[in-house]
């Protein structure tokens, strides 16, 4: 594991935030305790374990590939910040 | 009010002494009287709610009704409610009225519970403080300069100062319990599966449980009952038949044995917790139940597999927050980058960006399997330390918090501070097992709570131990 700091900058870009330039010193150095925390799982072996990514080991559920739901899209429109014409409207993406 | 309980409440419904109306107004001027200092709710339904009490007493004037018809209560603002608005303790959801109710929403519905209102949170159940809630910060009933725990803060103080006789809550880590110990109530996260997720807003999904928060154990054994099984559209929802949650609640503890895991009572522990701990496993002998000491060698590793979890957990799921189809959008976007940036940094608070960031980190590429994938593997070491445990034991119990509710401001400039609150509890989220917390003492006039740890779908026995506990002593009576 490295424990080198993560550039906070690039990680945002990722996630599609903006740390104002004031904040990233205190996001950085949460960041840099926060995986030295982390750190302390590397003293462990783990090589011969499996992950386990459900409490259950339960694997996806599956359902019959049939219509269940009915039409709801005038409700999901209506939560929407812009619409027009039964579409989510967002800003120009090509010029 | 005359009665506290949801038992006391039934059997007065039952007998006529009172309406659900009754209740109802009167839960609604506590809240109106309490509230403007508490900050517990966010949102007060009283048409609705007052609605839905006059449908009940029409259940039971025609004696169509359960134990629960017509019983007040409330709804952690996490869990959707079709036609009331889901902040989840977020600028980003402020205005998102959702188009259903959650599952377990529906299910206490069903059971004719009256829905009075949505209860402050830390903003998207990130936060043990409920400090983190774009709302404000929740107030400690007990005493007035500390937080009341998180994230399910607003419903353990609208609990714990009697507004409500039982509140949903939610617990990724602890959130369920480590409230419930500092506001001196009950609370409990059932097996992972056992609650529908669905309708009730993802932080960490492969954690994340609902629950019911009480004065008693009996009143969470009625209201699980309510809320658990099986929902198709949740697809971690366990297919398991419904439940007497409240089957074991008279049976003695005679032989039943309560393990202590030793590393409950290390280091970091405050002592007088400790103490009163250690008097609650007394009187849990005293009842007839044998104390067995047990070992759980990988603890000391969940906080740290905890916060890789659940933060990569949250950044996926938080992705869905981009200002296109509900939630916050920034004004005046000057392209689609533009929108989705800036919606996410205005709609989001500090914490809930920090826990992206880490998971955004630990998911990127060349470091998802030192990260996330160990966290993984540390989670079955974990997961096999309480099933040896729990072979030695029927139920575990120890503190639910390593102190007492602290002072507001303590620990909010301090993130890895505030992780260490959940010490005890995000081990039993890892695992996916039930656990609660229930009233065992006081500190300085502030509650202490016992955690009890039970099998996989062993909420009956938890509930016993509660239960029989909660016979011998007064704790939980007790009220600020």
């Amino acid at each position: 594991m490295d424990n080198s700091s993560p550039d906070i900058e690039a990680i945002a870009r990722l996630a599609r935030l903006a740390i104002d330039p004031n904040d990233v010193p205190q996001y950085q150095d949460a960041m840099q305790r926060i995986l030295a925390l982390v750190a302390q799982m590397n003293a462990v072996d783990t090589a011969q374990i499996a992950p386990m990514g459900n409490p259950h080991d339960l694997g996806a559920a599956l359902r019959a590939d049939a219509v269940s739901e009915r039409d709801n899209s005038a409700a999901f429109l209506a939560l929407a910040p812009a619409t027009e014409n039964n579409l989510f409207l967002v800003p120009k993406v090509i010029e | 009010m005359e009665y506290t309980t949801i038992a006391q409440m039934s059997a007065a419904l039952a007998a006529g002494t009172v309406s659900s109306v009754e209740l109802t107004r009167a839960v609604l001027d506590r809240i109106g009287q309490l509230n403007p200092e508490l900050n517990a709710f966010i949102t007060v339904t009283p048409e609705q709610a007052l609605a839905a009490a006059h449908d009940a007493d029409r259940q039971i004037a025609i004696g169509k009704h359960g134990k629960l018809t017509g019983i007040p209560y409330a709804n952690k603002d996490i869990f959707c409610t079709q036609g009331v608005r889901t902040t989840c303790g977020s600028r980003m959801l402020e205005n998102f009225i959702a188009p259903y109710d959650a599952g377990a929403v529906e299910r206490l519905g069903t059971a004719g519970m009256v829905a009075v209102g949505k209860t402050n949170m830390d903003e998207f159940a990130m936060g043990s403080s409920n400090e983190t809630s774009y709302y404000g910060a929740v107030l400690n009933p007990w005493d007035k300069g500390c937080v009341p725990g998180g994230s399910s803060g607003g419903s353990a103080a609208a609990v714990a100062a009697r507004m409500v006789p039982m509140a949903t809550g939610t617990d990724t880590g602890g959130s369920i319990r480590q409230p419930a110990a500092f506001c001196g109530i009950s609370g409990l996260k059932p097996t992972y599966g056992r609650v529908s997720r669905y309708g009730m807003i993802a932080y960490a999904s492969s954690l994340d449980q609902g629950g019911p928060m009480a004065l008693t154990a009996e009143d969470l054994a009625l209201t699980l009952g309510a809320m658990a099984g099986h929902d198709g559209r949740d697809s971690t929802s366990v297919t398991r038949d419904a439940e007497d949650f409240t089957r074991l609640l008279d049976t003695s503890l005679a032989g039943l044995k309560v393990g202590v895991p030793k590393e409950f009572f290390a280091a970091g522990l405050d002592a007088e917790v400790g103490e009163a701990i250690e008097s609650a496993i007394g009187v849990l002998e005293r009842l007839g139940a044998r104390r067995v000491e047990v070992s759980l060698p990988n603890m000391s590793l969940a906080i740290p597999a905890y916060y890789v979890i659940a933060p990569a957990e949250c950044s996926s799921n938080l992705a869905r927050y981009d200002g296109v189809r509900y939630g916050y959008r920034c004004s005046d976007p000057v392209d689609l980058q533009d929108m989705y940036v800036r919606s996410r940094s205005e709609g989001f608070g500090n914490e809930v960006k920090r826990r992206i960031l880490v998971g955004t980190f630990a998911l990127s590429h060349g470091y998802y399997d030192a990260y996330y994938g160990q966290a993984q593997r540390i989670r079955r070491l974990i997961s096999r330390d309480f099933a040896n445990a729990l072979a030695q034991a029927d139920v575990l119990v120890g503190p639910t918090t390593p102190s007492t509710a602290f002072r507001i401001g303590a620990k909010s400039s301090d993130p890895i501070e505030m992780y260490l609150c959940d010490v005890y509890t995000t081990a039993v989220n890892l695992a996916g097992l039930p656990g609660a917390s229930i009233p065992a003492g006081f500190d300085n006039g502030l509650p202490v709570g016992m955690q009890l740890i039970g099998k996989a779908f062993d909420e009956a026995t938890i509930l016993q131990v509660a239960h029989q506990f909660q016979q011998a002593t007064d704790w939980h009576q007790r009220a600020p």
